[in-house]
């Protein structure tokens, strides 16, 4: 296999072209342009591949839509302000079951913001985003390898599932460059009987999320919940690492958890014994593994570049049991192993006072 | 016996929702009696709007994939170039094409998709109860417009079909009304022309249909289809606005 130095926007787009995606659109947006550049480039190459730039994030997650319904593997990416804007076509995706990959190379908010790293959309991936009772599955990757591993998943998982699946990322895994090695695509799997493609000689079927009926509104929201739980015990993925012996825990994902790995070296260098839990599904939320620490660990120690929002799912996961802490920095701050490792060094010596809250 | 009238086999045996002398139900019918003469119904998919059309689906038998409100062009864009070998049409009102769906609409008829759009233009948003829409007229009342459309506070009524002629990607535009048994024949044969013109790879085209809507103007049935003739075609003229292949 062949290992090649690729940045993580382009990553993206080849491990999408390599799993069968053949239709993209987009609307330029820092920090992902260099995907939306590198699909231009490339998914016209491969027969039937259609890369779209959309006058708008609104129009390139319906025309997601339309290809998806049409029976395409289809992608769209964007970065924060676009992809709040792509949120009433995810949720009509979610209650039409339509599969579908969507990228968010988050950056700093609210608002503009910045194009700065940040962790702050974590809120809005993993609840749903949009509205109506829905989730949508969301991987976060911390290396560029994983990008590559996760993209060629979402498509799996969007498919197996018939639901949108969100990579969550930020700029700096996506503009940073790493070797990569990727993976043989497997086969897709997705029933024909879903697409739409013309009535044939055979009956005519439609799509649509439009339900006036409360009964029966509410019968398609429970069979969309029953989805849910079924991916709730299936694919929860997360990384336990240094954890055996470990007094304090750090949880964190994507560029925070590579941070993170970074002040636990430097903390263990310092005689700490510190590990690391990193969710890699987002939703859903790898609450189990925190829980089945709480048995032997005290301290958990939650590490977001935003103010606090994975936070609530590990206090909901741990529910009262350990010692929960935060550290973070919102608006685009890309915190030290250094800074990180000195907020460890304060918890971990300040354990038995802390205990004795 | 000969059988001179009979029921569409592209529109199913439902009995239609809407209102008494509403021109959507007319519309529909001739969608799926030139579908029917031009033996696609096995490969049209139709996507119908947020609008009072949105039960489309219960209507037609034929593929329909509904749209978000006003999205009817970009997800007609995802299918179309997915499946070039179907007939796509999206089928839209005026406050989901002129309003919400202005931009969607305007980029694909201007990157000359060749997908068929059919617009039904009855001055005021139908379903969420007769609320001013681009298209109503100066001076007509709605329920946002209570004393009439007034330019100052209100700005104008939108001509789409004028507006997106001026596009190059645009190959077929027209205007048609269901008001009277004359109108209605030209429709069908718009209807018709358009997606001749998608089967032959031509581009964008568009039929545009203005649509009694007696409910919400507070009209007879008669009245309404009088209306149209005598005030809304002023400002909505009917006919060919662009034509590549020429006139006729
Ligand atoms: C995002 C969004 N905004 C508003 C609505 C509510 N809505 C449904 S249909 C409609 C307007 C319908 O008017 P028009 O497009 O003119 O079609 P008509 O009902 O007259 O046929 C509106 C505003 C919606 N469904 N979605």
């Amino acid at each position: 296999m062949n290992k090649i130095l690729i940045q993580g926007n382009h990553v993206i787009g080849e491990a999408a072209i390599r799993a069968g995606c053949r239709f993209y659109a987009g609307y330029p947006i820092t920090p992902q342009n260099e995907l939306t550049e590198y699909m231009a480039e490339n998914i016209r190459k491969v027969e039937g591949g259609t890369f779209i730039q959309a006058e708008s994030e609104i129009a390139a997650i319906n025309m997601i839509l339309g290809a998806s319904a049409a029976g395409a593997r289809a992608m769209t990416s964007s970065s924060s302000p676009g992809i709040s804007l792509k949120q009433e076509g995810i949720s009509s995706m979610a209650a039409d079951e339509l599969p579908g990959v969507i990228v968010n190379i988050m950056r700093g908010g609210p608002g503009l913001g910045n194009i700065l790293p940040s962790q702050g959309d974590y809120y809005q991936a993993t609840r749903g985003g949009g509205h109506g009772d829905y989730r949508t599955i969301v991987l976060a990757p911390d290396s560029v390898q994983e990008l590559a591993d996760l993209t060629m998943d979402a498509f799996d998982l969007a498919d197996k599932y018939r639901n949108p699946v969100l990579i969550l990322a930020d700029g700096m895994i996506g503009q940073m460059m790493e070797p990569v090695v990727f993976g043989e695509p497997r086969p897709r799997k997705y029933d024909e009987s879903y697409v739409l493609k013309g009535a044939g000689k055979g009956r005519s079927r439609f799509i649509r999320g439009l339900i006036l009926d409360a009964l029966k509104m509410e019968e398609h929201n429970w069979k969309l919940h029953r989805k849910y739980q079924a991916i709730e015990q299936r694919e929860k993925r997360c990384e336990i690492s240094r954890t055996e012996d470990a007094d304090l825990l750090i949880i964190a994902y994507g560029t925070a958890a590579r941070i993170a790995k970074g002040a636990i070296k430097r903390s263990r260098e310092a005689g700490m014994k510190v590990g690391l839990i990193r969710p890699i599904t987002l939703w859903p939320f790898p609450d189990h593994v925190i829980r089945e620490f709480s048995d032997k660990v005290e301290n958990f120690l939650v590490f977001e570049m935003n103010t606090g929002q994975m936070l609530d799912d590990v206090k909901l996961a741990l529910n009262g049991r350990g010692h929960v802490h935060f550290y973070g920095r919102p608006g685009g701050v890309v915190p030290t192993p250094v800074e990180l490792a000195k907020v460890i060094a304060h918890h971990y010596n300040n354990n038995r006072s802390l205990d004795e809250d | 016996m000969k059988k001179v009238f009979g029921k569409p086999e592209s529109l199913k045996d439902a009995i239609f929702h809407y209102c008494a002398g509403c021109g959507h139900s007319i519309t529909h019918r001739l969608i799926a009696e030139v579908i029917d003469e031009m033996g696609i119904r096995d490969i049209a998919i139709g996507i119908p709007p947020a609008g009072c059309a949105v039960l489309a689906y219960n209507y037609f038998d034929i593929d329909m994939l509904e749209a978000p409100h006003g999205r009817g062009c970009a997800v007609a864009t995802g299918m179309k170039r997915t499946l070039p070998d179907k007939l796509i049409f999206s089928y839209q009102g005026d406050g989901d094409l002129a309003a919400i769906g202005t931009a969607e609409t305007f980029h694909a008829a201007n990157r000359g998709e060749n997908i068929t759009v059919i617009f039904i233009n009855n001055a005021v948003y139908g379903m969420t109860g007769g609320q001013m829409a681009p298209t109503t007229l100066l001076g007509q009342a709605s329920t946002t417009s209570p004393p009439g459309r007034n330019a100052i506070l209100d700005g104008y009524p939108v001509r789409m079909s004028e507006i997106l002629a001026l596009l190059e990607g645009t190959k077929y535009i027209e205007r048609c009304a269901v008001n009277t048994p004359a109108n209605i024949i030209r429709t069908r044969r718009a209807i018709k022309k358009a997606f001749q013109y998608q089967m032959d790879d031509v581009g964008f085209t568009m039929v545009e249909v203005l649509s009694q809507c007696p409910t919400n103007w507070k009209m007879t049935p008669i009245d309404a289809c009088k209306w149209i003739d005598e005030v809304m075609a002023l400002s909505f003229p009917p006919g060919v606005i662009k034509d590549i292949k020429g006139k006729g």
